[in-house]
């Protein structure tokens, strides 16, 4: 075993550690984009994760689980959007009652199907990594060589398949650390992509900031304000809960109470973090997930483990460190954009 | 409109929380019994009675309890009472005898302060109060066993089931109960396999899946290739399980990951509550220091899987009669040297029980640190 692996496979864990991190930003970015602190992200997570964690062990069916994810969690976004965009609570306090009754909730449920795993032909479905070089280009090469045989062209119809192996240190290195994930990862990171091109080159990607930022102008200039807060609320609570699924389904393979670990609240500092920008998140998360873990590795390294600054309870800091400094250095610019300005409070269109 | 829609939301969120609350922290009888000479029993526990980890056990055994006692005892359980609060725990127990408790096991450690309190509160009931150390002279004991030798038992199994000489161990926090259970492990492992290292990682959590796997896989990526835990959650064991390597459980049977799971150390808590309970509705209340193992029953080693090569199952076999009736003392005779090669127990002698208590220092043969407190 070489450095080189171990390193490799420490990403590996991180990827697969930042996944609901980076979904669940994207989703709290989305609501706060509309100008809505929803501090209940840790209760749709779980809300999410039980519901179509619960619908893939009844149905063995994948996409109802995603469908039920999407709707449990929507649920919760809903209950949090009626409160605080048409009764005009108070938005922390409303985010923190869906926390515990997201958690209570998604606990109560999870508790109908105890001690289960993952369906066999869902984990099978995740096991499999489109990226991955190896087994890609074997399949590809394997595919060709049947061809072959199949059309008698040339002499390689009677050599043997002979299978491709990594032998480049630094390929074998890219393809442990990045290549051998599920789609679900692929997918989520192209997410962030179309979602930066959505919220900053399209029209309606223009309303929703708007709105985020000065809802009397977004009012004002005839975009249904009451409208948009409600779609990307609940998109939003849609993406923590595919966040919530994630967990149990994939990562995990089984379902515990409050399996979300406090994820939700690393997400809502790194909303921050990211300065409300997908394409941002996406680094932001992996940063926030290795270093998450990174202390777990640096304790099998005894010269490193001794210094003071990568001591294992200290590390776990860090990233509230980077997001207090991120905040610091982000205050008493003039240029500098604090995040959506209309954020936390309700808005009264007769008080324009 | 908008009241009607506030009146809607309201009592939907109040109807959600209250029947949340009824189904998680309620308290369920656990025998039909009525008469007023049944003894009623209270427990509390840290998590719900069917995590598939630590409550679960204590639950069990509560049932095996029930099962053996029959109508002579009421059970009343609470659930999902937080540890670090002290006024859920205080409350808790308040709430145990008004239903009029007399004997109340609470079965975590955090329970200490809160039970000792209450058990000054409230002098006619009985405490029991699981892996402390606070007791008195009247109403209050403690309970807890001597796991360590079922992991001395799994720890031979892992040694000789091993190629690579590598052995991981996923662990909460850097207390005694976990170094205790480290030092046990390895020194089983070693006593057949000599060469076996075992490197521990600290996690810093009882239950966070997604880092024990993460720690977990940190050691997999080393060529550790059998893998133990002391955590609440099995996310080590499958973490092993996708890297094709071997784990050994905790707590309870694992049924989730057959293409790894070695054995366990487990709990059977049956046979102490079946003991204590009787013990009062003999009048026979004894304060102790319960530390029951293998030859109690308390403590067991989980059936061999099928995975145990014949060598393992035989090593194991040879020494089992020997740690059932000798428990920790056998685990922990020397000589015993620490990760400096210093003898820290001497040959023909054995660990002491306090020594045992507050074990903070790693035998020979483990790979890792203990972080000043």
């Amino acid at each position: 075993m070489n450095m080189s692996f171990i390193v490799a496979t420490f990403f590996a864990s991180a990827i697969a550690f930042s996944v609901s991190l980076l979904l669940g930003t994207l989703g709290e970015l989305l609501t706060e984009r509309a100008g809505h602190l929803n501090l209940g992200v840790e209760g749709m997570m779980l809300m999410g994760g039980s519901c179509g964690y619960v619908a893939a062990v009844r149905t063995h069916n994948l996409v109802l689980a995603l469908l039920f994810a999407v709707l449990g969690a929507g649920f919760g976004a809903l209950l949090y959007a009626v409160l605080t965009v048409t009764l005009r609570a108070n938005q922390n306090v409303s985010g923190l009652a869906l926390t515990t009754f997201g958690a209570g909730l998604a606990n109560t449920l999870g508790s109908t199907v105890p001690n289960t795993n993952t369906p066999e032909n869902i984990a099978a479905f995740f096991k499999f990594h489109p990226l991955e070089l190896e087994h890609t280009v074997n399949g590809i090469l394997s595919f060709f060589h049947q061809i072959s045989r199949f059309m008698h062209i040339g002499n390689s119809s009677q050599a043997a398949f002979q299978p491709y192996h990594i032998n480049n240190p630094v390929l074998a290195f890219i393809n442990t650390a990045f290549l051998s994930q599920d789609i679900f990862v692929y997918l989520t990171i192209l997410l962030a992509f179309l979602m930066t091109f959505y919220l900053f080159k399209t029209k309606k990607g223009l309303a929703l900031r708007m709105v985020g930022e000065n809802t009397a102008a977004a009012d004002a200039s005839g975009l249904p304000v009451t409208r948009i807060k409600y779609m990307y609320i609940i998109a939003g609570g849609m993406l923590c809960g595919l966040a919530g699924l994630y967990i149990p389904l994939v990562l995990q393979g089984t379902w515990h109470s409050d399996i979300t670990a406090g994820k939700g609240w690393i997400v809502v500092a790194l909303v921050i973090f990211v300065r409300w920008h997908p394409i941002k998140a996406i680094g932001g998360a992996f940063v926030f997930g290795a270093l998450s873990i990174v202390g777990l590795s640096i304790q099998q390294f005894s010269q490193l483990s001794s210094m003071i600054f990568f001591n294992q309870y200290i590390m776990v800091m860090y990233p509230y460190i980077l997001t207090i400094v991120v905040l610091v250095f982000t205050y008493g610019r003039k240029k500098a954009w604090r995040g959506p300005s209309a954020i936390g409070s309700a808005y009264f269109r007769e008080e324009r | 409109m908008r009241k009607i829609l506030a009146m809607v939301m309201t009592c939907i969120l109040v109807a959600g929380t209250v029947s949340i609350a009824g189904c998680s922290s309620s308290s369920k009888e656990t025998t039909a019994a009525g008469t007023d000479t049944v003894l009623k029993v209270g427990v509390i526990y840290i998590s719900p009675k069917d995590d598939g980890g630590y409550s679960q056990a204590h639950a069990e055994g509560i049932a095996q309890a029930v099962a053996a006692l029959g109508d002579k005892i009421k059970v009343f359980e609470l659930e999902n009472v937080n540890d670090t609060d002290a006024a859920a725990t205080t409350s808790a127990i308040d709430n145990l005898v008004n239903e009029g408790c007399t004997l109340i096991f609470t079965t975590s450690y955090g329970y200490m302060q809160a039970t000792a309190d209450a058990a000054t509160k409230y002098p006619n009931v009985k405490f029991c109060h699981c892996s402390g150390y606070t007791r008195n002279d009247t109403n209050l004991d403690t309970y807890f066993g001597q796991i360590e030798s079922a992991r001395y038992l799994a720890g031979i199994v892992a040694g000789l089931t091993t190629k690579t000489d590598k052995l991981g161990y996923v662990a909460a926090f850097p207390i005694p109960e976990c170094i205790r259970g480290i030092n046990a492990y390895t020194l089983g492992a070693r006593s057949v396999n000599p060469n076996a290292t075992v490197t521990v990682v600290w996690t810093n959590t009882w239950f966070d899946m997604d880092v024990e796997k993460a720690a977990a896989e940190s050691l997999l990526s080393q060529g550790i290739d059998v893998m133990a835990q002391h955590q609440d959650s099995p996310a080590a064991i499958n973490a092993a399980a996708a890297a094709g390597a071997f784990a050994v459980g905790y707590d309870l049977t694992y049924a989730g990951a057959p293409k790894a799971y070695l054995t366990a150390p487990l709990w059977n808590w049956g046979t102490y509550y079946t003991y204590k309970i009787q013990q009062v509705l003999d009048g026979q209340w004894k304060i102790e220091n319960y530390w029951g193992g293998m030859k109690e029953g308390v403590v067991k080693l989980d059936t061999l899987s099928s995975l145990v090569s014949a060598e393992a199952s035989a090593a194991v076999a040879k020494v089992q009669d020997t740690v059932v009736s000798e428990g920790n003392a056998f685990v922990f005779a020397g000589p015993i040297k620490d990760q400096s090669g210093t003898v820290k127990v001497a040959e023909g002698s054995s660990l002491s029980y306090d020594d045992q208590m507050g074990m903070s220092w790693f035998v020979e043969g483990v790979v890792g640190e203990i972080p000043a407190p």
